[in-house]
C-alpha cells in the first residue's frame, strides 16, 4: 500500500517535470510546424465522425430523458434552454474530452510506446534530433488546440440531436428552436466552459505523451502505456473538471 | 591475448595511431546491484574497425550506448574526438553525434515514414538550408551506396529484416559519419545477407574513411571487419588482439568463440 502510493506520488513528480519540459521547449526552435499540422489533422479531423455520432446522441437521449419532467412541471418550452446549456457547461466538454482520453491518449501513448521499444526515439536521439520537441512538444499542442474544437463541435451536433428529440413528440420550427437557445444562454456560460477544454487537451496529450515516452522496454509495456494513458486522462479529466467548476461557482 | 591488467596496449599495434574513441575506467550499474560494466577500457584508432565480442548481457550494447550518451555510465571517461562527452552541455554533444553514425540491431526505422521520408527527416534536421532537389540527390545517393535505391518509396513495414538494416545504414550514412557504431549489424540475418552486410561494412570504411566499433556474436563478420578484437566477460575487457592471435588464445573461453 505505501509502496504503491509512493509509487504514484513518484510518478506525479516525474510528469510534472515532463509537463514542465513541454513549456520550456515550446519556444524553443526549430519549430515542427509540419509535424504540428499533421497531428492537427490526425487528433482533430480524425475524430470528427466520433465526435459527431457522440454529440448527436447526446443531444437526442439528453432531451428525451428531460422531457418527461419538464412536461410534469408544464415547462416543455425550457427544454431547449436547458438542453442547450447541460451540453455546452458541462456534458459535451466532459464526454468529448473522455472520447478524446480513449482515442487520442491512448493512441499516443501506444505510438511513443512503440517507438521506444524499437528504438525509434533513441534513433532520434543519437542523430542529433530533438526527440521531445519533435514528437511530445507537436503532439501536446495539437491537443490543446483541437480538443476545444471539438467540443464546439459537439456542441452543435449536439444541439441538432436536441432538435430532433423535440421533433420526435412535437413540432418545433428550427429558426425558434434556435432563438430558445440563444436566448436561454449567457457569455459566461460558454466562457469558463471553454477555457476548461484546454486544460483537458493539454491534459489528455501531456499523459499520452508521457506515458509512451517512459514505456519500459518490451512489447508488454506498450500496451500497458496504452492502457494506463486513458484511465489516467479520464481521472484527470474528471478532476479538472471539479477545479474548473469550484473555481466557476467561486467567481460568477 | 588474456589481459592481465585493464590498461594493456594492443599486440597487434605497430605503428603511431591516433585515437578518435577512448573509454577509461567506465562503470555502469542497472537497479542496485545490477553491475554491467565494472571498468572498461577501451581504444579505437582513426580509421580502426573494433569488433567487441562478448556473451549475451556482458555490456557490449551498454558500452556503445554509452558513447552516444543515450546512457549513462556511473564512472569512468569516453573521449571522442579529443571531448570528454560525459562532460558536454546538450548543443555540444549534439554536434559529436552528427559525427557518429549508430546502427541498431531492429535498423529503428521510423514506422510512419517512407523510406525516402526517413533518409530526408535526418538530413534536413541538420540541413535545414537544402532544397528539396539537394535532399532528393542526397537521399538517393544514400540509398545508392547501400544498394537500395529501389525501396525509396517503400515502407519500412514492407521491407525484410536485412534491407532495415541496410536502409538503417544509409540513414546513418547520409550525415557522412566519422565514426559509426554498429550494433550486432548481422544479428537475426541468413548467411547471405549476413555476408552481404559485412561485405557492406567494409566498403563503408574504405570509401568513406570511417573508424568503426562492430558489436556481433557473428564470427564470420568479425573475421571479415575486425583490424582488432575486445572480448568482454564479466564487465571488463578480458582479452584482445587481432582474429588469428585470439583464435589460438590460451584461454578456452575466448577460444571457443572461434569454435
Amino acid at each position: 500500500m505505501i509502496l504503491s502510493l509512493k509509487n504514484t506520488f513518484s510518478q506525479i513528480g516525474d510528469a510534472t517535470l515532463f509537463a514542465k519540459r513541454f513549456f520550456k521547449e515550446v519556444f524553443i526552435p526549430p519549430y515542427e510546424a509540419k509535424e504540428f499540422l499533421k497531428q492537427c489533422y490526425i487528433i482533430g479531423y480524425k475524430s470528427l465522425p466520433l465526435v459527431a455520432i457522440t454529440g448527436f446522441i447526446m443531444g437526442l437521449v439528453l432531451t428525451l430523458q428531460s422531457r418527461p419532467t419538464l412536461v410534469k412541471f408544464g415547462a416543455e418550452s425550457w427544454l431547449p434552454g436547458m438542453v442547450a446549456l447541460s451540453l455546452i457547461r458541462e456534458i459535451a466538454p466532459v464526454i468529448t474530452a473522455l472520447i478524446c482520453a480513449g482515442k487520442i491518449s491512448s493512441g499516443i501513448g501506444a505510438e511513443l510506446g512503440s517507438m521506444k521499444v524499437t528504438e525509434q526515439i533513441d534513433a532520434m536521439e543519437v542523430s542529433a534530433i530533438n526527440p521531445y520537441n519533435y514528437l511530445v512538444v507537436t503532439r501536446i499542442l495539437a491537443c490543446t488546440l483541437m480538443v476545444p474544437i471539438l467540443v464546439f463541435f459537439a456542441d452543435a451536433v449536439g444541439i441538432i440531436g436536441g432538435y430532433v428529440g423535440i421533433n420526435i413528440h412535437g413540432d418545433v420550427n428550427f429558426h425558434r428552436y434556435l432563438t430558445q437557445i440563444i436566448q436561454s444562454l449567457a457569455f459566461l456560460d460558454v466562457i469558463p466552459a471553454t477555457i476548461k477544454t484546454f486544460f483537458f487537451g493539454f491534459f489528455i496529450g501531456m499523459i499520452g505523451c508521457y506515458k509512451g515516452f517512459t514505456a519500459a522496454n518490451g512489447t508488454e509495456s506498450v500496451g500497458r502505456a496504452a492502457n494506463s494513458a486513458v484511465v489516467t486522462a479520464s481521472l484527470s479529466i474528471f478532476i479538472i473538471d471539479m477545479v474548473a467548476v469550484q473555481i466557476t461557482d467561486l467567481f460568477f | 591475448m588474456v589481459k592481465e591488467e585493464k590498461n594493456i596496449e594492443p599486440k597487434s599495434k605497430e605503428k603511431k595511431q591516433t585515437p578518435i574513441i577512448e573509454i577509461k575506467d567506465l562503470h555502469k550499474t542497472f537497479g542496485k546491484d545490477n553491475t554491467i560494466l565494472k571498468g572498461v577500457n577501451l581504444t579505437v584508432n582513426k580509421g580502426e574497425d573494433l569488433v567487441i565480442l562478448g556473451r549475451s548481457g556482458s555490456g557490449k550494447s551498454v558500452t556503445i550506448k554509452c558513447i552516444v550518451g543515450l546512457i549513462e555510465p556511473d564512472k569512468g571517461e569516453i573521449t571522442v574526438f579529443g571531448e570528454n562527452v560525459l562532460n558536454l552541455s546538450k548543443n555540444d554533444l549534439n554536434a559529436i553525434r552528427v559525427k557518429i553514425g549508430f546502427l541498431f540491431q531492429s535498423g529503428a526505422l521510423y514506422d510512419s515514414m517512407s523510406v525516402r521520408e526517413n533518409l530526408a527527416f535526418t538530413l534536413r534536421a541538420h540541413k535545414r538550408d537544402l532544397s528539396e532537389d539537394e535532399v532528393e540527390n542526397d537521399v538517393l545517393e544514400a540509398l545508392e551506396s547501400v544498394g537500395l535505391a529501389d525501396a525509396i518509396d517503400k515502407m519500412p513495414s514492407e521491407l525484410s529484416g536485412g534491407m532495415r538494416k541496410r536502409i538503417g545504414l544509409a540513414r546513418t550514412l547520409i550525415l557522412k559519419p566519422e565514426i559509426i557504431l554498429y550494433d550486432e549489424p548481422t544479428t537475426g540475418l541468413d548467411t547471405i545477407t549476413s555476408r552481404e552486410i559485412s561485405e557492406l561494412i567494409l566498403d563503408i570504411k574504405h570509401k568513406q574513411k570511417t573508424s568503426s566499433i562492430i558489436i556481433t556474436h557473428d564470427m564470420a563478420c568479425a573475421k571479415m571487419t575486425a583490424d582488432r578484437i575486445m572480448v568482454l566477460k564479466d564487465g571488463v575487457i578480458h582479452a584482445e588482439g587481432t582474429y588469428e592471435e585470439l583464435e589460438k588464445d590460451e584461454d578456452e573461453w575466448v577460444r571457443s568463440f572461434f569454435e
